[in-house]
């Protein structure tokens, strides 16, 4: 018989586990909050001038009175940032395969990928605008789809080929050829390691898309509004635009480590946190 | 010789690193249906290399090689094999009952007959009630078992274990070996058993293959005449001390029981299987 005894999952009731996800959750409020409380004293009390930095009720006011412009804006822009998201990763994910399948290529080509990824990609943008138009959404997509390129593949083909060599020995005893082995084997084990990436590439492609814009663009892009209003001296409003292209940052994060977690309800990481 | 044999190996020899390491030589061993055949030997003797070179894992180097009347490589397209490691090798993102049933998912077996086989075999190694686990919730020992399960789960005719229980302890080891016992008088497979504990070869073989390293081959084989079925009391008798006894000789005799430097057989396997 089974004398092992084997720990039940903890569960319990739904309260309980909302109540007991919020007590995790409160340290980190705690340093928020103080943080921005400590900000609004210290710039209140040294009575630091607004173009220097302003006060966070400043900076959530003009967010709210400037709202329709502002996330007009960052519409606009994560529209740039979502499309070079998923050109780059795509591009990734399929490079990663057809290295993992043939390695010889990988080794062929691998230098010059980490040469490439040495480049200041940003570098580019005047050059991608000229080709694809300033107006153009897909000349940002392009740069954020390039910084998005190297870290989904290579953590992805670190996933395809780290995977334990009796898992292989395994598969071919069930006569099981390439293509069932990536199905079965490789593809599984690189989940974890391709999420990774992606979630790096989400904050990349933000990155890409609004510096991009600095580099001019579209009257309704979030970068030009940054780069606009901070011309103007009115840092509040710039401020406030940083801001929204913080929270759609987060929030793009957010839904890709979302998709990450349902996705991989069996990883042993997600003991703690789905439970 | 009998041309019944599951398992022939004429002569069958292997090297590893262009002949720099005489991994195996000269085997010559005829393995009968329904045996239960163990091969000991000291670190680099060569016993896990010859068990996969009967399982088509590894080309040998010479020799000849015959499982059940066709090529090992046949064999091994024919599925033939079960194959249990030292670690059970269980797909994390798979459930216990996903893990046992992916053998038979790869033979294209319908749903219903695939659940079926899967009830069957939990219940022959014990694991009701588990079936919805993932590995990582298991111990070792139920782990190991989910593993033999899976290797039965398609009536092997040939069940190859490279030392299954060496990572567990003494007490889940014991209880194990009996559990293997039954379900391999039930099954009536053959049975190729690699291990490193004179004791447990004893226990569960009709035949023990002792090896010798440097070169790979074998010194002597003892025919195991303890009677069947055997029980916990086997242990206790006479005949059971005399036959260690025997095989403790014929490893001495053979050269090198003890503080021979390991070969690192494991990662001569894994650097020829990159190739």
């Amino acid at each position: 018989m089974s004398t092992t005894v084997v720990e039940p999952i903890p569960r319990g009731t739904l309260t309980s586990r909302v109540g007991r996800g919020l007590w995790d959750w409160f340290p980190a409020v705690v340093v928020f909050v103080g943080g921005i409380a400590l900000w609004e004293g210290l710039v209140r009390g040294l009575d630091i001038q607004n173009f220097l930095l302003p006060p966070p009720s400043d900076i959530v006011r003009t967010l709210w009175t400037e709202r329709e412009t502002l996330f007009g804006a960052g519409w606009f822009t994560f529209e740039e940032a979502f499309g070079g998201f998923v050109i780059g990763c795509s591009a990734a994910i399929l490079v990663a395969l057809v290295l993992a399948r043939w390695r010889i290529l990988g080794t062929a080509l691998m230098p010059y990928a980490i040469a490439a990824n040495a480049v200041p990609i940003i570098a580019f943008a005047p050059i991608t605008n000229n080709w694809f138009g300033t107006l153009n959404q897909l000349s940002k997509m392009v740069i954020a789809a390039v910084l998005c390129f190297f870290p989904v593949m290579v953590n992805t083909l670190r996933g395809l080929t780290s995977v334990r060599p009796q898992q292989i020995e395994l598969m071919r005893s069930y006569a099981a050829g390439e293509v069932e082995i990536f199905r079965r084997v490789r593809i599984p084990n690189a989940l974890p390691y391709m999420f990774t990436g992606l979630k790096v590439a989400t904050v990349l492609a933000m990155i890409g898309a609004i510096v991009g814009d600095y580099f001019g663009g579209s009257q309704d892009a979030l970068g030009i509004q940054i780069r606009r209003q901070a011309g103007i001296f009115a840092f509040t409003e710039a401020w406030a635009a940083i801001l929204v292209a913080s929270i759609l940052g987060i929030l793009f994060y957010g839904a890709v480590a979302t998709v990450e977690r349902l996705t991989m309800r069996w990883h042993p990481s997600a003991r703690g946190a789905a439970e | 010789m009998s041309t019944a044999s599951v398992v022939s190996l004429r002569g069958v020899s292997k090297e590893f690193g262009r002949g720099h390491v005489q991994a195996l030589t000269g085997i010559d061993l005829e393995i009968q249906p329904g045996e239960f055949i163990s091969l000991i030997g000291p670190s680099g003797c060569g016993k896990s290399t010859l068990l996969r070179v009967v399982g088509d894992l590894i080309q040998p180097s010479g020799g000849e090689i015959v499982v059940n009347g066709k090529s090992a490589e046949q064999a091994r397209v024919d599925r033939d094999y079960g194959i249990v490691f030292q670690d059970a090798v269980l797909f994390d993102w798979r459930t216990v009952e996903k893990n046992i049933s992916l053998p038979l998912e790869m033979m294209g077996r319908d749903r219903r007959a695939r659940n079926e086989r899967v009830r069957e075999l939990v219940e022959l190694v014990e694991l009701k009630g588990f079936e919805h686990h993932h590995p990582w919730q298991l111990s070792g020992g139920m782990q190991q078992r989910v593993s033999i399960a899976r290797a039965l789960s398609f009536d092997p005719a040939l069940l190859l274990m490279d030392e299954p229980f060496g990572a567990l302890d003494e007490m889940t080891r014991e209880r194990l070996n009996l559990e293997l016992l039954r379900i391999w008088e039930q099954s009536g497979s053959t049975v190729i058993f690699v291990t490193h504990s004179i004791s447990e070869a004893v226990f569960l073989s009709t035949r023990v293959v002792v090896m010798s390293a440097r070169p790979g081959r074998i010194v002597g084989v003892v025919d195991v005449d303890l009677p069947q079925p055997r029980t916990a009391e086997t242990r206790e008798e006479p005949r059971f001390a005399e036959l260690i006894r025997d095989v403790r000789q014929v490893l001495r005799k053979g050269g090198g029981t003890e503080g021979g430097e390991p070969e690192g057989e494991e990662e001569l396997i894994a650097a020829e299987e990159k190739l």
